[in-house]
């Protein structure tokens, strides 16, 4: 659309930026006074210029915080994308069935991050969960307390549990948005399955599908309610991801210094991060006239 | 969406031929279904089990969720139940809960609509780097927010306060409303302001009596989106609240770590929180891919 030019237009902004100013500009000037400062307690600041941060960037905690939340995000994409895709795929496109899917498979998404964490928690224990005692019952030794592996299976099970219908959600809009006509054409030429999948399904969900990858990345790159209720980010620091480790550090340690840089560094990755993500929003839209089906 | 699918469908040119085509894909419809229904249906039930856990839980003495595992309680009981709705410490948490989301959720959308317009309607000095900043907002890390947010809310005397939540949950809530609402914004033709002008309409009077009509269901989305990421979050939530304004998820921390064993109150208690998302969920059902993608799918 053809945007007329117009610098009153701040005015409509202006309620919005004095709101979002005073609820992220403000704390985010703390942080960054608190990264360039120590203190010896009894609110005693000094100058610690840039010391903390070049602490944290070479602290080895820090680094097996970040590639253990790396590794956490990988695999809960190599499993919840395709695993989306495949049940949006075989979804029914019309009918009765169709709002009633929507719904009860958006439910775990409203279910506040602590209550997912607190259903987890009892549904893998071995005394009185199902998952947990049927595990136990098939004669595997599981105690998700006890092994970093069943403590990362389990987080990573209740991921997949809490979060694949936001992807199968997504797929699923992307899907219905192509017009029967491609499907038609593709019978007509004898197109198999998989030709129908790779040149018609996948590249009409391409943008869909890009967005719940990088909202499915972000969101597990700051996961902190649901593993820290299961696990508490143990056993050891086995589950201990970026955010819980900022916490520890920040409310746990009372360390405001190395705290306030780390989340400074944090907040980069996430800044350019959402900048790839932005530069999707922004740009995919100009391919949508050619395609029709969507909007 | 749906309704363009048919039209292209209508309209198709070799619609007259296709007869035979359309018989072989509803054959080959009909000789897939049941493989092909299984696969969401063991999906949904993966979804459901842990919740049907909870709720079987829920409905348990303490005596009978530790003794043994039943798939059906034995004994039902509301007793459970009974405690969450006498106790005040414990149903107060579901109203404050509701109290803030409500704020949140309305501060949010009455802020973000004339945001909103103005980003979809037109170019002005920064607006991409604005629009970029809001959204890095919403993609901010909770666990950064945390104690800057107290040390400020602190300042102002507002700690343990609804507003306080309401207000520090619109640091992604006023960002996620703007996106929203500005992509079912950019779905209204321009031409629609244009003929409301040359017609006499003051903004004022366009806005409210034309406009937001026609993306009343991009409001309700956005509303949604707001109550949805101010229900689920907690560490702000506790972080900025110490008893009076404590939501429901928080008290339920508390009770694990207090008394430790009272499984059946902690499973009624959660079971309850899924009840609000649940009757929300069906009012945007079409929808909630649609505000995922940020209006924009």
């Amino acid at each position: 659309m053809e945007k007329t030019l117009n610098n009153k237009a701040w005015f409509f902004v202006l309620p919005v930026l004095l709101l979002v100013a005073f609820s992220a500009v403000v704390p985010l000037m703390t942080v960054v006074n608190y990264s360039v400062q120590d203190s010896f307690g009894n609110n005693q600041f000094f100058w610690y210029g840039a010391d903390w941060f070049r602490e944290v960037l070479t602290s080895e905690r820090f680094h097996d915080a970040l590639i253990r939340n790396l590794i956490f995000s990988a695999i809960i994409l190599a499993i919840e994308v395709p695993l989306g895709i495949l049940v949006a795929l075989a979804m029914p496109k019309k009918g009765i069935f169709v709002p009633v899917c929507l719904v009860l498979m958006a439910l775990p998404l409203l279910i506040p991050w602590n209550v997912v964490g607190t259903i987890w928690q009892v549904f893998a224990r071995t005394d009185i969960g199902l998952l947990g005692y049927t595990i136990d019952a098939l004669g595997i030794d599981y105690n998700y307390v006890r092994y970093p592996l069943d403590a990362w299976v389990t987080v990573i099970v209740m991921d997949v549990w809490h979060w694949t219908s936001l992807v199968v959600l997504l797929c699923y809009a992307g899907l219905v948005s192509i017009p029967d006509a491609y499907y038609q054409a593709a019978k007509i030429d004898g197109a198999s399955r998989w030709a129908v999948f790779r040149y018609i399904q996948l590249p009409k969900m391409g943008r869909v599908l890009l967005i719940a990858v990088l909202l499915r990345f972000m969101d597990s790159f700051m996961i902190y309610t649901e593993p820290f209720v299961v696990t508490g980010g143990g056993p050891g620091n086995s589950t201990t991801f970026l955010s819980i480790d900022l916490v520890k550090l920040a409310i746990g340690q009372f360390n405001l210094g190395e705290a306030a840089a780390m989340s400074l560094i944090y907040f980069l990755i996430v800044l350019l991060l959402s900048w790839v993500f932005y530069t999707v929003m922004t740009n995919a839209g100009t391919d949508k006239p050619l395609k029709g089906g969507a909007e | 969406m749906t309704d363009h699918a048919t039209t292209a469908h209508s309209s198709l040119p070799g619609a007259a031929h296709s007869e035979s085509a359309l018989a072989a894909r509803s054959r080959m419809k009909t000789g897939h279904f049941r493989w092909k229904a299984l696969i969401p249906a063991l999906y949904i039930v993966f979804l459901l089990l842990p919740i049907y856990w909870l709720v079987n839980m829920s409905f348990k003495t303490n005596q009978e969720i530790l003794g043994g595992l039943t798939l059906i309680p034995t004994n039902p009981t509301l007793h459970n139940y009974r405690v969450i709705f006498t106790d005040a410490s414990w149903y107060m948490g579901y109203v404050n809960s509701i109290i803030y989301v409500v704020m949140n959720m309305a501060i949010s959308v009455a802020v973000a609509l004339p945001a909103a317009y103005a980003f979809s309607r037109y170019r002005f000095l920064g607006d991409k780097h604005l629009f970029f900043w809001l959204l890095t907002n919403r993609m901010a890390p909770p666990a950064v927010f945390a104690l800057p947010f107290f040390q400020l809310y602190s300042a102002f005397g507002l700690i343990d306060t609804h507003i306080a939540v309401a207000l520090a949950h619109c640091l992604f809530n006023v960002p996620l409303a703007v996106w929203i609402l500005e992509g079912f914004m950019s779905g209204v033709p321009k031409e629609i302001d244009e003929t409301a002008y040359i017609d006499g309409y003051s903004f004022p009077k366009f806005f409210f009596k034309i406009f937001m009509p026609l993306i009343a269901s991009g409001i309700g989305v956005a509303a949604f989106f707001c109550f949805m990421f101010s229900w689920v979050e907690l560490l702000i939530a506790r972080t900025l609240t110490v008893t009076d304004a404590k939501p429901i998820s928080a008290i339920m921390t508390r009770t694990v770590s207090a008394s430790g064993l009272d499984w059946g109150v902690l499973a009624a208690a959660g079971a309850l929180t899924i009840i609000p998302g649940a009757i929300v969920i069906w009012f945007v059902r079409n929808y909630i891919a649609k505000g995922f993608a940020l209006g924009r799918v």
